[in-house]
């Protein structure tokens, strides 16, 4: 637990005059389910094909198990499942036929890999469709077999490039438990991903990439308290004049945005709903309902950039 | 910087998987056919040829794989056109469609250098030919045993199996070729339209372009016989830069055992030769072994450029 798995210093990735990761520095601790998270081009992929071996790093170190991809790749690859973006398949090999050739390239011994491709592909549910070709495969199925695919090899590391694209919401509900039932086998996974909504619920840390910097990085209750302050979004339906203004009033409240007729957005630094109630029958408005509402990424990252580019 | 650990690791798993997708692929029952077909045709015409002439060449049999009789050509010039065709279906889409299946970033996540695929790719498609021809090989051997009804000496089996390594490396050029093609170019289309290209210029206008060159080495208002003298030496030279002028000068000197030279001599260099006797089998391996040089040296020219392009090509789509 001491040294972390994967360690960036000053990490920079150039192609040409274009930069596409910026002095970037990173830990990622054992067993964290790490999420790199951030809209398309702003440098995710790049920094997992720097951390296996796969793409020049133009300044900065990178280690992953105190190895360095650039020298020693292949015990560096030895450890890590990868599976990339879109992950693909040799669609006329079955699906015990693709992993078959994963593991021979891994050099897994014969009888070893035998025993992991069934493991893995019990794991992912695909045991039923071992012996059919790819190409009857799914999306969520290929996405599936992907997981195995990285799996394969027992590494230590999972680095996982945009696992949940192109699924419908159930397919994501169910790649994201297998997720989750990683992290309790003690394998540190990353994920990379634009969509932070979905995610967010599985990543103990996340750190949050813009246009090759990384903006901000922690938990993402961490993240809410630190953007947006108290981190506290609490949503009221109220009838009744004047509740705006009442609310305004309230101590702890931030800032009260009306969406809707009756609805209310106030964002505040602690949980003061009963306040918030008391508040609005003191002001003679009816009160419909009352709730709370978790920090969301989106929310953080967002605030964040606005802020970001008020400054500028 | 130095990188640790073997380059062949993974080999012999990239060149099994590829040599089994490509001995159970739909086109390789296409070329299997088409070369079979064209070795059943131009074996059976030369046998006719051979039963009708008197038969007193000791090296008959070798003949059977040089005969042509109109309007079916040799099988040795059936092979010219047809291997490198075979080797340019064999290779041309051999890195760019990883590339558009998104196979090879999984694939180079694994603990291999990319070394080791391109290798293994390589040495399948070279396996893979080199079944191909054996059989074809065979075949023809079969069928004039057959049809003839007499088996080849032990001088024609060591002629004719150099000239099948001469068929395999002349592939092996083209294999090289359209590999590196497969690696410049991102469309499997773009990359076997530009093998097929060079393909075309080798097979028809170099000939041409070779007489051309030759004659502008002609020193200007040279007499006749000079002129002649430069074109008969410097045609030659230009032409054998194409690897099919090689092969064919290549089996010319196998598989005709008279052939003495593969170029203009003088008189005096004839002085106590027996014009038409055959040569021993060495003295005719001798001959080309600049031919086998060159080839050997064009392949490894290819794809050691086909290595450095694929080293530094990015690997994300």
């Amino acid at each position: 637990m001491s040294s972390p798995v994967i360690e960036a210093k000053g990490l920079t990735k150039r192609y040409g005059r274009h930069v596409a990761v910026d002095h970037l520095d990173l830990a990622i601790k054992e067993g964290e389910v790490f999420g790199l998270l951030g809209p398309n081009g702003a440098g995710k992929t790049t920094t997992i094909l720097m951390i296996m071996g796969l793409t020049d790093v133009t300044e900065g170190t990178v280690r992953v198990l105190g190895l360095d991809p650039a020298r020693q790749p292949l015990a560096v690859k030895r450890h890590i499942g990868y599976m990339p973006d879109s992950v693909g398949f040799y669609d006329n090999l079955t699906a015990r036929e693709n992993l078959g050739y994963t593991g021979r390239l891994a050099g897994l011994p014969r009888a070893l890999l035998e025993q992991r491709i069934a493991e893995t592909l019990a794991r992912v549910d695909l045991s039923e469709v071992a012996r059919q070709k790819v190409k009857t495969f799914s999306r969520g199925m290929r996405q599936r077999l992907g997981l195995a695919d990285a799996l394969l090899k027992s590494p230590k590391v999972v680095i996982l490039d945009e696992p949940t694209s192109g699924l419908d919401p159930h397919a994501t509900q169910e790649f994201l438990e297998l997720i989750r039932a990683l992290k309790h086998d003690g394998i540190t996974v990353i994920l990379s991903s634009h969509m932070l909504e979905k995610v967010q619920v599985i990543c103990d840390r996340v750190a949050l990439f813009n246009a090759g910097r990384m903006a901000l990085c922690g938990s993402v209750t961490e993240l809410g308290r630190q953007v947006l302050g108290g981190g506290h979004h609490i949503l009221v339906e109220a009838r009744g004049p004047g509740l705006e203004r009442a609310l305004v009033a309230v101590p702890g409240i931030i800032r009260v945005r009306r969406e809707g007729d009756d609805r209310y957005v106030l964002e505040c630094d602690s949980d003061i709903r009963p306040a918030v109630a008391a508040t609005i029958s003191g002001a003679g408005g009816q009160l419909l309902s009352l709730g709370i509402r978790q920090a969301s990424l989106e929310s953080v990252y967002t605030r964040y950039f606005e802020e970001a580019s008020h400054a500028a | 910087m130095r990188r640790e650990g073997s380059p062949w690791s993974g080999l012999w798993a990239v060149v099994a998987k590829e040599a089994a997708d490509h001995l159970t692929s739909a086109r390789m029952r296409f070329l299997e056919v088409l070369v079979g077909l064209a070795a059943i045709g131009a074996v059976y015409a030369a046998t006719q040829t051979i039963r009708e002439s008197e038969g007193s060449d000791p090296f008959l049999f070798l003949t059977l794989f040089t005969t042509a009789k109109d309007p079916l050509p040799s099988f040795v010039s059936f092979l010219g056109f047809l291997v490198p065709l075979a080797a340019i279906a064999l290779g041309f889409d051999a890195i760019n469609t990883e590339h558009t299946r998104r196979t090879l970033s999984r694939i180079v996540a694994q603990p291999i250098y990319r070394d080791a695929l391109l290798m293994g790719k390589f040495l399948a498609a070279l396996l893979t030919l080199g079944i191909l021809l054996a059989v074809l090989w065979l075949v023809v051997i079969g069928l004039g045993l057959i049809f003839l009804g007499l088996p080849p000496s032990g001088e024609e089996v060591a002629r004719a199996f150099t000239f099948w390594a001469a068929t395999l490396f002349y592939g092996g050029v083209w294999l090289a070729l359209s590999m590196m093609f497969s690696v410049l170019f991102r469309q499997p289309a773009t990359s076997a339209l530009a093998a097929l290209a060079i393909w075309l210029i080798f097979a028809f206008f170099w000939p041409i372009i070779a007489q051309l060159c030759a004659q502008s080495m002609v020193p200007e208002g040279a007499p006749r016989i000079i002129a002649q003298a430069y074109q008969a030496i410097y045609e030659p030279m230009f032409a054998r830069v194409s690897p099919n002028y090689l092969f064919g000068e290549a089996t010319l000197a196998l598989l005709n055992p008279a052939t003495r030279s593969l170029g203009p001599i003088f008189m005096s260099q004839l002085q106590g030769a027996l014009m038409g006797a055959p040569i021993p089998f060495g003295q005719s391996v001798l001959l080309i072994w600049p031919h086998f040089t060159g080839l050997i040296a064009g392949t490894i020219l290819l794809f050691t450029a086909t290595y450095v392009a694929f080293q530094r090509q990015e690997i994300r789509a």
